[in-house]
């Protein structure tokens, strides 16, 4: 590791410690270092942390971990209870479950992140160029905000995704359109804060452009709280996304999804417990997971709101 | 929850008269009501159907597609069809729908009082289970009270409410037979109430019904209950905050050195000073509802507008869905409007 960083001669620990700072990366390092030791401190954000960490890998890993192929139909198998050979049972097509678990944590990961992807750039250009610019941009843009507030975010997203078409990809959309607006709200409010501070008034003088001020001096202000907000809001885009697929808007078949999972397990509840059970579980733990780490996050970035 | 102070702090802003502000918020009403239409509009427009061979099928001829082409409007440019569809929703006119062959308008007024009822049965459960508990974790602080709201909260954050009411069905359904599988009432009472309120329960206390009260309680108990809980996490979470928030101000270490019990000092002092806070919060709570209440309404089967709603995008009647989708929104604008002036009326701050 050291070897990458150059530590002028200490060790990297002491470089990471050191009260002496001598660069503007050393300083970068050590705000992130403390960081995550205070993230670490917190029992609750581990247990999210690693959880997280758990579905990455599951999803990188799927054909590892997968003891059948999750798309092999083979219906003299169906409806089959957990065994030793089927650890969570068969599906009503004779697919195994856990495999279907294991590959579905991909489209879960998929759909958060492609969300977040989404989410965090367009919501901070409109708030940050709402708070930047103000007067009639603000009003318009706020406005805007406001309106997609106003509604229900599943019952938009179930309208986006209706006039879209179903589809993976369709989804991730209409749950983005739905998203956006606690950010751009967030981002505005963190620009109003330090738009008239002499910092960004020095680099307006310097003849600096808006576009590079946004980008050099309210990117790092802003990203710390809208980094919180995006991980809370994981859970959300996970509970939504599921209620989609569960309403046959998001993913369609045969992709593994856990929440179309669960909705097809419904017909066959009291026979076949497991199909129904374990897809919901999943999804309580992931979307648990990433409240726990948000939670520790906010924490971790401002000790203030405990 | 950050969010909360500072909005109190902007609506608490002084220099603004009241006739002004009650200027500035019809217009606000009125842009997010336009709002409203654009975006319904649009999502209606860009639905992949061809709404004429919706009406006529696919085997028509060219002139017959041409004429339903031109009686839908859809030759008009595209400001006059908006104007048009504004007009029509005005004079609640949201077509027909195509599954029931019924004006959504009327489908809509039959069920909706269904949906009523079940979200403010579920308000009434998440604000007599949440508020104290809320108010409890925030007075003992890190005691078990506050331990149990946290669990309390961070589960009712994170459970697909659909999956939760399955699995009530399959346990207490299917396995121990405490509770109806669905529906809003039992099949011998089906349709013996007709009443003023199109409050099942209600109507049928009101008509000295027992047995179908019973029986509609009976239905509206379990998926009540769900979105009660899920309800019951938000506002615990929302009164913690704002009750900690209350216990910090220095009003309070006053009462306290006056000789206040602990139950004046909370109920009475810092209570009293967070009541519209949660009145706000209640509210909210009410249109989040509107979105649990989709989902399990599916589940248990209960003849709803979010049945309506899920029935109709099943089997793509846009006019039903873009009907109840504008319902929906409306009834969360005028949720907000009413927070608004009720915020205004009950704080004294802001006269």
């Amino acid at each position: 590791m050291t070897g990458l960083i150059d530590t002028g001669g200490q060790s990297l620990h002491d470089w990471l410690i050191d009260e002496d700072i001598k660069s503007r990366r050393q300083a970068l390092a050590q705000r992130w270092y403390f960081g995550l030791r205070h993230l670490l401190s917190s029992p609750i954000a581990v247990l999210g942390l690693v959880i997280v960490v758990a579905l990455v890998l599951a999803a990188a890993f799927a054909p590892l971990l997968a003891t059948h192929n999750p798309y092999r139909q083979d219906l003299g198998r169906a409806l089959l209870a957990p065994s030793s050979a089927h650890w969570m049972g068969t599906d009503e097509l004779g697919r195994d479950v856990w495999s279907r678990l294991v590959y579905g944590s991909r489209t879960t990961l998929y759909i958060t992140m492609l969300v977040t992807v989404l989410v965090a750039p367009v919501g901070f250009l409109i708030g940050a160029l709402a708070g930047f610019i103000g007067g009639w941009l603000d009003t318009v843009l706020m406005r805007l905000t406001d309106i997609f507030l106003a509604f229900p975010s599943l019952v938009l997203a179930l309208a986006f995704s209706a006039a879209l078409g179903p589809g993976i990809e369709n989804a991730v959309l209409a749950i983005a359109l739905t998203i956006w607006p606690p950010v751009a709200r967030l981002a505005r409010a963190e620009t109003l804060t330090v738009r008239n501070s002499d910092y960004v008034a020095s680099a307006r003088l310097q003849g600096a452009s808006t576009l590079r001020i946004l980008w050099r001096h309210l990117v790092p202000v802003c990203l710390p709280s809208i980094i919180v907000r995006l991980t809370l809001n994981m859970a959300s885009v996970i509970l939504t996304a599921a209620g989609l697929g569960f309403l046959g808007l998001g993913a369609q078949p045969p992709l593994a999804e856990w929440g179309a999972m669960a909705a097809a397990g419904r017909q066959y509840l009291i026979d076949a417990w497991w199909l129904t059970t374990f897809p919901g579980l999943a999804i309580l733990l992931v979307s648990m997971a990433f409240n726990l780490l948000g939670d520790g996050l906010r924490d971790m970035l401002d000790p203030r709101k405990g | 929850m950050t969010a909360v102070p500072s909005t109190s702090a902007r609506r608490t802003r002084a220099g603004f008269s009241i006739l002004r502000r009650g200027g500035a918020s019809i217009g606000v009403v009125v842009t997010t009501l336009l709002g409203l239409l654009v975006l319904t509009f649009v999502v209606g427009r860009m639905v992949p159907a061809d709404p004429v061979i919706a009406i006529i099928g696919d085997q028509a001829d060219q002139a017959a597609y041409d004429r339903v082409y031109s009686d839908l409007g859809l030759d008009q440019p595209l400001w006059r069809q908006f104007a048009s569809y504004v007009g029509d929703v005005v004079t609640l006119d949201f077509g027909e729908s195509n599954l029931t062959r019924n004006a959504v308008s009327t489908d809509l007024a039959r069920v909706f009082p269904a949906t009523v009822e079940l979200a403010s049965a579920a308000l009434i459960i998440g604000t007599l289970l949440g508020v104290p508990l809320g108010v409890a974790a925030a007075v003992r602080r890190d005691s078990w009270v506050d331990h149990l709201a946290r669990v309390v909260g961070l589960v009712g954050y994170s459970t697909p409410i659909f999956w939760l009411g399955m699995m009530v069905l399959l346990v207490f359904y299917a396995k121990l037979g405490w509770v109806p599988s669905g529906g809003r009432v039992g099949i011998y009472y089906e349709g013996l109430i007709e009443g003023p309120t199109g409050f099942l329960t209600l109507d049928a206390i009101l008509a000295r019904d027992w047995e179908t009260a019973r029986s509609a309680l009976y239905h509206l108990m379990t998926p009540a209950l769900i979105l009660g809980y899920a309800n019951t996490a938000y506002i615990s979470r929302m009164s913690r905050s704002f009750m900690l928030e209350q216990l910090q101000q220095e009003y309070i270490l006053t009462a306290q050195a006056k000789g206040a019990s602990r139950q004046s000092v909370v109920w009475r002092h810092a209570f009293g000073n967070m009541r519209v806070q949660l009145l706000t919060v209640i509210a909210l709570a009410y249109c989040g509802l509107l979105d649990g209440t989709v989902l399990i309404e599916t589940v248990f089967g209960w003849p709803g507008l979010g049945q309506y709603l899920t029935t109709a995008l099943f089997f793509a009647d846009m006019n039903a869905v873009l009907g109840a989708v504008l319902l929906i929104g409306l009834i969360s604008i005028a949720i907000n409007l009413l927070c608004d002036i009720a915020y205004r009326m009950l704080d004294p701050r802001t006269k």
